[in-house]
């Protein structure tokens, strides 16, 4: 693509210096045991496996590897504490435990967000703006459920499911720990996680700040291993919920495995937004929208707004804009505070969208790319997007959990909204008009379970999220996250 | 049948229900409904995959016209449904009592399934304000979830109560907006099959509600399979049958709702939660200021 000069001007102007975040006042073990009934214990195998630095590929810790005999015991220490503690508790001091968990990690909101960046490869800016915050957030809000069940659903009688075994993504680890843990434990569950096998750390933070926090033993147990560990947790007699987030293939497969049992289930899957920009849009908010829409995480974003869809009257403009604001991101250091886009979380998902970018060349598609300096070690990809892609193409059909996005155009209201529905998932989409009329159409109109309109990639606590067709079922956070944990008697 | 009579009573043709029309199996294959005694009281039709798949497509291009339709709209329309079925009640309940269903529990059958829709056409412009939320978030943004029909229902009526099973199922599927493929009690299938009729003549748009008759151990998989059917909801089968369900419906992540052990004639089967289970909620974000 022909730029023409960067009328952002940024470029060349003038250079950040590095603003890293300290981390002498982070403590990060070298070994890390699981987290059962109240305890850091080793594996009963005493299998360990590596947590490594994506920006500098080091090693943070050693991590336990969770076998089968580590899932049972974590499950019977869940079980125990749910019939002689956890279940008998009254509900308003249930909820007081979980404030507490709220309140502590909101003191050590930053020594979080420092590890998170670490570990996962996200800028600190979105860790320690986003990410902690909003897991806090979330604890203060489902504590003050704990004694109010019954209003939220009329003519019912809530009452716990039990032991709730909960298997969580690498791309928001200690946030997606919070969407699982908090409701659970305010409607009067206990818990079995598991983190993804490349985030363990702030989940192991977690279970020594719920230590701390007098949780009484087994309410909530960690575990630590891949997917081997998550099978057993999903396929434990003793679960009776299974909540799930991570991809769209994984979570047939859940799906599969408890087909014709008794255990329920929220999955919250795989997702390929549409993002629709019309021409009466603010166009500048637009272009920001856009990039916060498919960069914000390096795109590890389950709801990333990975398809654009541009009325063709201003699809130059709107195109130009966006490889001129390109440009102006910093691809770096995580620990950076002037980072815009971080590490790849791993080697294989790097693989993976570099396999991404190559596929969608080979179909056609005419790939832009941002320049700019990347670090020597570690993993990166400039953000990055395709043009002349079809319906058809796979980088516009399939899930890249990468900093990637595939653009269209579209002429008329209809064209617009039929390819954004053109896809088996259902999970988010956007839309970018000054009226509010086609606004209005427009998110009626989409088949997904959270629409953004004018704005992009926003989450909160009192708000829920889940998908529609192939991205999920069930929805987390706000009232109807509730749902998920609680058995609607009469 | 009668015999040596004055007249010959003119005995009905039972076909299934598809897109308005009235159309026999597409594969000629038939069922005998017999009575207690085992004379026959009728042929019904014995549904074939490809009547299921083209139910599914009647009830596809259906669905964003009748979701559109106001809530008041679907409200009238149940109600209408339900004057319908008032005025030939002494049919539907005959109909029982041929099956084998005592002369009270007809009546009392028939009662309850008009009053049942009554119930449901009350619903239709209140459950979106008892279960939808205003959020309170943090950021400058307005926040609102609200209710939408999943689409397309599969639906596996109980066997038991045949007419009451089929319309307490039938109610709160498309007083939520979604369009349904209902196969009909096995077992009892004569009312319902009449009960088609009844939404015929309620200004029920054609395709909203399609009704087949024949056999759940041939049709089952394919109401859990079918990749066009957002959500199936099941009234029949032991753990085998839950089991094939849901293995099936991962296929396209297909929400699957059993309702087994429910007593049709109890009060608790009259409960918005029966609308609500075939909702998705969609949650809205815009800023607030310029």
């Amino acid at each position: 693509m022909a730029t023409a000069e960067n009328t952002l001007a940024f470029s060349g102007g003038w250079e950040y210096a590095p603003a890293p975040e300290s981390t002498d006042h982070i403590e990060v073990a070298s070994r890390y045991g699981l987290f059962i009934d109240g305890d850091f214990v080793r594996p009963e195998k005493g299998r360990y496996f590596d947590t490594i630095n994506p920006a500098t590929e080091e090693r943070l810790s050693r991590v336990a590897l969770a076998g089968p005999e580590d899932v049972d015991k974590a499950v019977k220490a869940a079980r125990k504490a749910y019939s002689s503690v956890w279940s008998r508790m009254k509900p308003a001091e249930r909820g007081k435990y979980i404030f507490r968990i709220a309140r502590m990690l909101q003191e050590r909101a930053r020594e979080f967000a420092a590890i998170e960046s670490l570990d996962g490869g996200k800028p600190i800016r979105e860790s320690r703006d986003i990410d902690i915050p909003l897991a806090a957030a979330h604890f203060f809000y489902y504590a003050g459920w704990a004694d109010k069940l019954e209003y939220a659903f009329p003519g019912r009688r809530p009452r716990p499911l039990g032991v709730a075994g909960q298997v969580i993504p690498w791309n928001f680890p200690l946030l997606m720990a919070a969407w699982k843990i908090a409701p659970a434990l305010a409607a009067g569950n206990t818990v079995v996680l598991k983190p993804a096998e490349t985030t363990p750390l702030t989940a192991l933070k977690l279970a020594e700040l719920i230590a701390d926090a007098g949780l009484p033993p087994g309410v909530v147990n960690i575990v630590t291993g891949a997917g081997d560990t998550g099978s057993a947790i999903v396929e434990h007699p003793g679960v009776n919920k299974v909540a799930f987030t991570g991809s769209t293939a994984v979570g047939k497969r859940i799906q599969k495995a408890l087909a014709g049992g008794r255990k329920s289930y929220t999955l919250e899957l795989g997702g390929k937004a549409a993002n629709i920009v019309f021409a009466d849009a603010a166009i500048d908010q637009a272009v920001e929208g856009i990039v916060n829409g498919i960069f914000f995480n390096q795109g590890h974003v389950c709801c990333a707004g990975s398809r654009l869809f541009v009325q063709e009257s201003v699809a130059d403009e709107v195109v130009e804009k966006l490889s001129q604001r390109m440009e102006t991101l910093i691809v770096g250091d995580p620990l950076d505070k002037n980072t815009d886009i971080g590490a790849i979380n791993s080697k294989m998902q790097l693989d993976k969208i570099r396999d991404y970018l190559k596929v969608g060349e080979a179909e056609g598609g005419s790939l832009h790319q941002a320049s700019g300096k990347l670090p020597r070690k570690g993993y990166w990809c400039r953000p990055a997007f395709f043009t002349g892609v079809s319906q058809s193409s796979r980088v516009v059909q399939e899930e890249i959990f990468g900093p990637v996005l595939a653009i269209q155009t579209f002429r008329t209201f209809d064209e617009a909204l039929e390819k954004a529905n053109n896809t088996p998932y259902g999970l988010s989409g956007g839309v970018w008009t000054d009226k509010g009329a086609k606004i209005f159409r427009m998110t009626q109109g989409l088949k997904a379970g959270v629409v953004w309109a004018n704005t992009f990639n926003k989450f909160d606590p009192t708000s829920p999220f889940g998908g529609y067709k192939e991205s999920g079922v069930g929805r987390e956070g706000g009232l109807h996250g509730l749902d998920a944990y609680l058995r609607l008697g009469e | 049948m009668a015999t040596a009579a004055d007249r010959v009573p003119v005995a009905k043709t039972y076909k299934i229900y598809i897109d308005g029309k009235f159309p026999r199996t597409e594969s000629g294959r038939y069922l005998a409904i017999n009575d207690k005694r085992g004379a026959l009281l009728a042929n019904v039709c014995r549904s074939s995959r490809k009547d299921f798949r083209n139910a599914v497509v009647a009830a596809r291009k259906a669905q964003p016209g009748w979701a559109k339709a106001s809530a008041y709209l679907r409200g009238q329309i149940l109600y209408r449904i339900a004057e319908m079925l008032e005025g030939r009640r002494e049919q539907f309940v005959a109909e029982l009592r041929a099956g084998g269903v005592t002369a009270k529990a007809a009546e009392q059958d028939v009662d309850r399934s008009i009053d049942r829709l009554i119930y449901f056409a009350g619903w239709a412009d209140k459950y979106q304000q008892v279960f939808s939320a205003v959020n309170p978030v943090s950021s400058s943004h307005f926040n609102f979830s609200v209710l939408e029909p999943m689409g397309v229902v599969a639906i596996i009526a109980p066997d038991e109560p045949g007419l009451l099973g089929l319309v307490s199922n039938i109610a709160p599927a498309i007083a939520g907006g979604n369009t349904l493929v209902a196969l009909a009690s096995e077992t009892e299938p004569l009312s319902a099959i009449s009960f088609a009729e009844v939404l015929h003549a309620s200004d029920v748009p054609a395709g909203v509600v399609n009704i087949l008759s024949g056999l759940k151990s041939e049709l089952i998989e394919h109401f859990a399979s079918h990749m066009d059917v957002n959500a199936v909801v099941c009234c029949e089968g032991g753990r085998k049958q839950r089991r094939q369900v849901q293995t099936l419906a991962a296929e396209n992540v297909k929400r699957t709702v059993f309702r087994i052990d429910t007593d049709w004639r109890d009060a608790g089967a009259l409960n918005p939660y029966l609308i609500r289970d075939t909702q998705e909620v969609k949650t809205t974000w815009h800023p607030i200021g310029v």
